[in-house]
């Protein structure tokens, strides 16, 4: 929602505006948006999820990826419209109420996050990955997880939180 | 008698405790500058300028004004009558915050719009139309002072060229004479390219003026918010007292969020104007291609040697690229940073540096990107110079290190340069380093394929680093002295805050600070919570960068809680009923010398100092420590490297990395490794990939995450790490000394030296960052060295 100031009194311009309809960590969802917004912002904004970072607007960093269906997407990549009806999860989605997902505790385990910016993005991927592989080599992860950028790592920690994650959830 | 306590099970000092603000992380509920929403919040954006060095001709903003949604929209002139169109820098230069009578660099501030919806404002920021007159571009040193070079910084009085400073250090004449003795003069030139320090998380404020009480708070992404405080304080007359400086989660830092930048200042006077909170978003190409770049230096050496290989001198001199504006982020008396430290791993009786500085067209900065200020620089000029002096020499590279190396009963030592290092095992850990990659077995692997004409290489990088600046007699910023501080405040119920003038960025201050105090008070960490980055509660303090928060403000942790620990033994004495004297200390306890089992806990101290002190005493447990540290602490490191170069490509892949870390105590093992891994990422990056660079007319190469690399999980090699060898610091109180940056300061040079190892015998003697398969197989295919920046391309 934007509410924009009048000085002149003038008739507001015509601005386009979509209704869509969508999932967010299970919740229906409708809004109404400028078809030309950001997934992220969608998420960031709209719906008030700032675990979905955004690092470089160009989808190279990863900081916003999120799951759309199931697969890993980086959401300022994604126009907001485009998800009309589709399922998105986002790092808000990973725990319960009463527990964390092996992902969370994996990379709290394993020091696989420092300043914390990239790791929503990092968990989101990584969830993608293990949904379709439940046993990967670390080849297997570091390959999944090659469009998020981290700055603080070195991934080595990255790739053993994620394994740790997967040998729980194998479990 | 009661059981003492285990440190290690309460978190102490030791202890790889779990972080705890991996706790809100892993949630997604971390709390960045861009997560925060303010009732009436207004967001604002900047245009930049497209060309490098051009007059403004006139700026028009009128179809800006028009698009609704718009509240403000600033320029260089309506700053000027706020006197806040320039603004000083860190170093006791200018900088433009927007544009006025030209545009020095691609990039620049030119002027912004503060509008309902960041939408909205990029908009109304491609209506403003701006006419330049193109001036000639200046992209490096050479050019810089070359005859006829356009002055780039005509707005100061008196500058008459592109020089910003010529700064020498050491013993000239000395230096000289001892050049005159040697069998043997090493010599090496090298460029260390320009890149940038890139936290995924860009620079970011929100600034909130309330009129009604005066007060301005700023929630800004910065390592230092105390010194961006007494910065508004200054730059925008602003009471002290009125200015609350918020620095929350910050997503990484990297010394590119110590400067005091322009949008930090637009969004402050946008809110004073407005009265609304306006939050400006930086973008990553406006980060990459304005804020606080690192490195860009040409470094020219020689080292005079004696046919046994012992070094007798050294001489640099070198040319830095400032950019634009003198920005740097470093001690004042220090023009160059500490550039001079180098070599201070080895004894070398005489040296001589000189620097020159220079302005470009290019953006300011010269920030110390995860190093102290200057000393990446200077160690990987230091170890790609040992490289080359002994294979001049025809000496093993492990020997001529360890026959050259400050000795463990030389310390303290004083270098060449006049610093004095504080203690170290050197010897012992290169032993532990070569041992660990397998050195006389590796050499004949290395033979063996050799006459296979597989090329295998193996580098060293061994070198010390002073870290954590002050002590306050040498280190200022801006006048403002280098200690650093640390505020405890001991509950009842016997539970604590503690809150430091550092700030983290992902070091993991609220896990290790409260180690400390376990360490010194025996209360377990869990019960301890860390804040920091508000400068209404924090103690002053001069942050978190130069790997300065241990050194200075975990010292200043165990300095505050000794002082606790000091008034808790006269409340023990008191509930025990004996004199002070008979008191002893064990972790969490005191009890009567002569009855052992006679004791109070601390937390039953803490409960007495406000139930039940003895008369006269002032109630309450806190207090505060400044620590002005005596030295810098010296930690010492080995990387070696091992690659394999493949002669048809260029393309190197790396077959192991080790590294021996000698930092002392170690607070948090875990934490401290997870430095180093990514300290030798950064190291890695910048050997291989990472850099920026200009074409002749200044546009910057580098602007985005698709020009400007950087290693994912993919190419990152894995790390062996080594930490046999603690030498703990002797001036620090729990023998603690600075870590989280030597692996990205000694880093590179283990790359670049493997790489060069492995072409040893075709006569290349150096290749410069990065070491990109082209450079790489221009060097195998000519034979030849491939030195200076990046080619400087232009489209004739």
């Amino acid at each position: 929602m934007i509410v924009y100031d009048d000085p002149d009194g003038q008739p507001a311009t015509d601005i386009p505006v979509r209704r869509i309809k969508f999932t967010i960590n299970g919740d229906m969802k409708i809004a109404e948006v400028e078809p030309r917004l950001l997934l992220s912002h969608l998420i960031r904004r709209g719906l008030g999820l700032t675990g979905t970072h955004m690092g470089c607007d160009t989808t190279n960093c990863g900081a916003c990826t999120v799951l759309v269906d199931g697969r890993a997407v980086k959401s300022c990549t994604m126009l907001a419209v485009q998800a009309d009806g589709h399922e998105i999860s986002t790092v808000e989605g990973l725990a319960t109420a009463s527990e964390l997902h092996p992902l969370q505790e994996g990379f709290k385990e394993e020091h696989g996050l420092q300043c914390g910016f990239c790791t929503p993005g990092m968990m989101m991927a990584a969830k993608a990955l293990l949904d379709t592989n439940p046993d990967p080599t670390e080849e297997d992860v570091r390959w999944a997880l090659s469009g998020n950028l981290c700055r603080c790592t070195g991934y080595q920690n990255i790739v053993k939180s994620v394994l740790w994650a997967a040998e729980k959830l194998r479990a | 008698m009661s059981q003492a306590l285990d440190e290690i099970k309460i978190g102490g000092l030791g202890a790889s405790r779990k972080r705890v603000e991996d706790n809100r992380f892993i949630r997604g509920k971390g709390n960045y500058t861009d997560d925060i929403t303010l009732p009436g919040m207004l967001h604002m954006e900047i245009l930049r300028s497209p060309l490098a060095h051009a007059r403004i001709v006139s700026i028009d903003a009128s179809k800006a004004w028009d698009i609704p949604g718009v509240h403000l929209v600033l320029t260089g002139e309506m700053m000027a009558t706020r006197n806040l169109a320039w603004m000083p820098t860190l170093s006791y230069d200018t900088q433009a915050v927007l544009a006025t009578d030209k545009v020095r660099f691609q990039g620049q501030e030119v002027a912004c719009v503060i509008a309902d919806d960041p939408y909205i404002a990029k908009d109304a920021c491609e209506a403003i139309e701006v006419e330049y007159e193109a001036l000639p571009v200046v992209v490096n040193p050479e050019q810089a002072v070359a005859e006829g070079a356009p002055i780039i910084r005509d707005d100061k009085e008196n500058q008459q060229d592109n020089v910003v400073f010529d700064w020498e250090v050491g013993d000239a004449a000395g230096t000289d004479r001892a050049f005159e003795q040697a069998d043997v003069i090493s010599k090496l030139k090298l460029h260390y390219p320009r890149c940038h320090p890139s936290p995924i998380e860009c620079c970011a404020s929100i600034a909130d003026f309330n009129r009604a009480t005066s007060k301005l708070t700023v929630y800004m992404t910065t390592q230092a918010p105390h010194i961006i405080r007494a910065a508004v304080a200054l730059v925008a007359e602003l009471p002290e007292h009125m200015i609350r400086i918020i620095s929350p989660d910050i997503g990484g830092g990297f010394g590119n969020k110590v400067p005091v930048y322009p949008g930090y200042v637009c969004s402050i006077l946008a809110s004073i104007l407005l009265e609304r909170p306006v939050k400006w978003i930086e973008d990553k190409t406006g980060n990459l291609i304005s804020t606080g770049f690192a490195r860009d230096i040409y470094l020219d050496g020689e080292m005079a040697l004696r046919r046994d290989g012992k070094i007798l001198a050294v001489r640099m001199r070198c040319d830095s690229d400032h950019g634009a504006f003198f920005s740097d982020a470093q001690p004042s008396k220090f023009k160059i940073g500490l550039l001079h430290s180098a070599f201070a791993a080895y004894d070398i009786p005489v040296a001589h540096l000189s620097d020159r500085g220079t302005y470009t067209n290019k953006a300011p900065g010269g920030v110390a990107y995860r190093c102290s200020f200057r000393v990446t620089e200077a160690m990987f000029f230091q170890e790609r110079m040992m490289q080359a002096a002994a294979d001049d020499l025809g000496m093993d590279q492990a020997e001529f290190r360890r026959m050259n190396f400050v000795q463990d009963d030389q310390f303290p030592h004083r270098t060449p340069f006049g610093f004095l290092t504080d203690s170290g095992q050197y010897g012992k850990c290169l032993e532990v380093g070569l041992k660990a990659i397998g050195y006389e077995d590796f050499r004949r692997q290395q033979a063996e394929a050799r006459k296979r004409g597989r090329l295998l290489g193996l580098g060293i990088s061994t070198m010390t680093e002073p870290l954590g600046a002050g002590n306050s007699r040498e280190y200022d910023i801006l006048g403002i002295k280098m200690f650093d501080s640390a505020d405890l405040k001991v509950h009842m119920t016997g539970k604590a805050i503690v809150r430091t003038g550092a700030k983290t960025q992902g070091q993991g201050h609220e896990t290790t600070w409260a180690q400390i105090v376990a360490h010194e008070l025996g209360i377990p960490a869990e019960d301890i919570v860390v804040e920091e980055g508000d400068t209404d509660t924090a103690p002053f303090g001069m942050g978190t960068y130069a790997s300065r928060s241990t050194p200075v403000a975990g010292a200043a942790v165990a300095m505050v809680s000794r002082k606790i620990r000091a008034k808790a033994r006269k409340l023990a004495a008191h509930l025990l009923e004996v004199s002070e004297e008979d008191v002893e200390w064990e972790l969490g306890r005191f009890y009567i010398r002569s009855a052992p089992d006679r004791g109070v806990t601390i937390q039953e101290c803490a409960m007495a100092a406000y139930s039940n002190m003895p008369d006269g005493m002032e109630p309450g447990l806190e207090n505060t420590a400044y620590y002005d540290p005596p030295n810098l602490t010296w930690p010492f490191a080995v990387y070696i490297a091992t690659v394999e170069v493949d002669p048809e490509t260029g393309v190197w892949d790396v077959l192991k990395v080790v590294a021996v870390d000698d930092c002392g105590v170690r607070i948090n093992p875990m934490i401290v490794e997870g430095q180093i891994m990514g300290g030798l990422t950064e190291a890695y990056a910048m050997a291989s990939m990472q850099f920026i660079t200009f074409d002749a007319e200044g546009n910057c190469v580098g602007s985005n995450y698709m020009d400007y690399l950087l290693p994912t999980a993919w190419e990152t090699p894995g790390f062996e790490l080594h930490s046999e060898v603690v030498t703990p610091c002797p001036h620090h109180p729990i023998g603690a000394k600075g870590i989280g940056e030597c692996a990205a300061v000694g880093g590179p040079a283990a790359f670049v030296n493997a790489v060069i190892d492995a072409l040893s015998g075709m006569g290349v003697r150096n290749i410069d960052m990065p070491l990109l398969p082209d450079r790489v197989w221009e060097a195998i295919t000519h034979r030849r060295d491939v030195y200076g920046g990046p080619p400087v391309r232009s489209d004739d």
